[in-house]
């Protein structure tokens, strides 16, 4: 926004700038720190003796003989079986995302072009829906699945995110598909269209910018899901965050620190450069909704 | 669109939505009126030549008889709910009687879990979603005041604390403020107190965990605020820079008026987002100091030996109210305003 009245006082642009530089330090710092540690030993980048180890890498000149060493990431990727891990979380995430903008892209088309008072009831219900905390929601599931016996397996995980991933999808998709003009598929359906040639003909080719946020959120919840994924997979299904969880430790066994510190780097890299790519849609679909109010 | 059509176009999401998260409610709801079997129990009589003895040991056999008989256990009634874990009304009305003063019975209140949990539930709410908004803001106004052509790299910086899982999130900060990282170490050496550590006191920990919640969140707030402050219309701004109005008196009667509708959806979702808090305890190892409501439920489906399925959908029920006593203003507004517009 450049007033062409407003005039900034140089105290103030100096004000501004410094404090734009400390927010972004306290935003980023912990992440350049946490990659720059996960190049060294745990007796460095966790030092009991003087933090300046993990700049200076005094322990990991010892025990390597390098200022940096991958160590932490080979030993978590081959014998932490973090590999398994990402490839749960990649089988995960894909079927998550394409089948909640599926079935999110059917609902929400459905909610904006009916008139009836029900679709708001659902609108409100998705919104309550939205609101539950996943924990409840898995004290629910936890019972039945264990008598059904589909506890453990990535597929039951899959369809739980899918379901809890929904409401938000569709209230997303429904302010998408409120902006895409009525007459258009109204033109089709006069000229002979069912709704579902409409849908397919005409507004699939339009969907797509709302379709890549909607997808773009469905992949950050199925990546960055901790709370389902724990207590729905077994040990041996694990994705990514439980199994950084895992290799934290617990009072009965020791964890490995740094192969945890890895694995945070190794799970937030290829999401930073996704949103890095994304920024515009990110931004756009956080706010749909918010400032058309 | 005809209702026909409508339900077949619903029908997958709508399907989807209801078993697994209508259903689910449900199901809580009627596992917090059981608890987990009592183990069956036996007299086994022990004999050697120094006589007979009676002891009583645990029939493993009839017990696990029992639990595959009737896995849901024991029907409790509203027992879980009033139990020592949860409401624990009988313990309340001890206190109020034992106890000389208020303060030592809020005191003594505040150490039930279910209490400690909801005590720190609502303290977590009530101090990063009024911070939120403010930082939120701040930042918001002040990378509109920045050349539009670095603000994208500095917004990309900004929304880093929100898109990693907040497990993630902790673990990083943790990492650095524990005794052994960077800020902890740096702490110690400034107060000159080489015990001092965040797990060695209960405020420290909230006060981390608060922190913490206010650096994930913020960027939220930022993003809504600054895709709102690129609404705000200039004309009225600059007839009040005209008419002498300095900067706080726009802001405070130009841009807040305008952007208030979307500081209520701000709130509103963060305060929700903050009522479930749950991951940081876990990443700040903080389960000492601090619980959440959340977190219960968490404990006792992870329980070594029996989980206890009666106690966290118990304490899940009862998050559910209070979810629905936060949404339950917005709801109504929504309603009213549904119904004048029609």
């Amino acid at each position: 926004m450049e007033y062409g009245l407003d005039k900034r006082s140089n105290a103030l642009k100096t004000f501004n700038t410094t404090f734009i530089i400390i927010w972004l330090l306290i935003a980023c710092f912990p992440f350049i720190w946490t990659f720059w540690g996960s190049f060294k030993v745990r007796a460095d980048f966790f030092s009991r003796a003087d933090w300046w180890y993990a700049i200076s890498a005094f322990n990991t000149l010892l025990e390597t003989g390098g200022q940096f060493t991958s160590k932490a990431y080979s030993e978590a990727w081959s014998e932490g079986e973090f590999w398994k891990a990402s490839r749960n979380t990649i089988i995960v995430t894909v079927f998550v995302v394409s089948i909640s903008l599926f079935l999110g892209t059917l609902g929400a088309y459905a909610l904006s072009r009916s008139t009836e008072r029900y679709a708001f009831w659902i609108l409100i219900a998705a919104l309550i829906f939205r609101a539950m905390p996943h924990i409840t929601l898995v004290s629910g599931y936890l019972f039945p699945f264990f008598e059904l016996q589909i506890w453990g397996i990535l597929p039951t995980t899959i369809v739980v995110l899918v379901a809890i991933n929904q409401p938000f999808t569709l209230w997303l998709l429904y302010s998408f598909f409120k902006t895409v003009p009525k007459e258009l598929d109204e033109s089709a359906l006069i000229d002979g269209c069912s709704y579902f040639q409409a849908f397919r003909y005409i507004i699939m080719p339009v969907m797509w910018p709302g379709v890549i946020t909607a997808g773009l959120f469905s992949l950050m919840l199925a990546y960055n899901d901790f709370t389902v994924t724990a207590l729905l997979l077994n040990q041996e299904n694990h994705t990514m965050v439980p199994k950084i969880q895992s290799y934290l430790g617990t009072n009965q066994h020791e964890g490995n620190l740094m192969w945890a510190v890895s694995a945070v780097v190794s799970a937030t890299a290829p999401l930073f450069m996704l949103v890095m790519f994304f920024q515009r849609q990110v931004i756009s679909g956080l706010t749909t909704g918010a400032v058309k109010g | 669109m005809p209702n026909k059509t409508f339900f077949w176009f619903f029908l997958p999401t709508g399907l989807a939505m209801i078993l697994f998260i209508g259903l689910p409610i449900i199901s809580t709801g009627i596992q917090s009126f059981y608890a987990q079997h009592d183990q069956v129990v036996k007299e086994v009589k022990k004999c050697d030549p120094f006589g007979c003895t009676v002891s009583i040991v645990v029939d493993q056999e009839a017990t696990s008889i029992l639990r595959d008989e009737k896995p849901l256990g024991k029907f409790n009634g509203f027992g879980t709910y009033i139990d020592r874990n949860h409401l624990a009304i009988e313990q309340i009305s001890d206190f109020w009687k034992e106890t000389d003063s208020f303060g030592e019975f809020i005191n003594q209140v505040t150490n039930l879990p279910f209490y400690k949990a909801l005590l720190f539930t609502l303290t977590y709410c009530l101090f990063v979603t009024p911070n939120v908004l403010l930082l939120g803001f701040i930042i918001a106004l002040s990378l509109n005041a920045i050349s539009r052509k670095i603000r994208g790299p500095l917004i990309f910086g900004t929304i880093l604390p929100m898109i990693v899982t907040p497990l993630v999130g902790s673990l990083v900060l943790f990492w650095m403020i524990d005794a052994e990282g960077i800020i902890g170490a740096n702490l110690q050496l400034m107060m000159e107190d080489p015990y001092l550590s965040l797990k060695s006191s209960r405020t420290l920990t909230w006060i981390t965990i608060i922190i913490y919640g206010i650096w994930h969140h913020s960027p939220f707030a930022f993003v809504v605020f600054y895709a709102a402050l690129q609404t705000v219309p200039q004309e009225p701004v600059e007839a009040a820079i005209i008419d002498g109005a300095s900067r706080y008196q726009r802001i405070r009667h130009i841009v807040l008026p305008h952007i208030y509708p979307v500081v209520t959806f701000v709130a509103l979702i963060s305060l929700m987002d903050n009522f479930r808090v749950f991951e940081p305890i876990i990443g700040f190892s903080a389960e000492g100091s601090a619980q959440s409501l959340s977190w219960l439920i968490y404990d006792n489906l992870v329980n070594e030996e029996v989980i206890l399925f009666g106690s966290a959908a118990a304490t899940s029920m009862m998050t559910i109210i209070g979810i629905a006593i936060l949404l339950a203003p917005v709801l109504i507004r929504t309603w009213k305003e549904f119904r004048t517009a029609r």
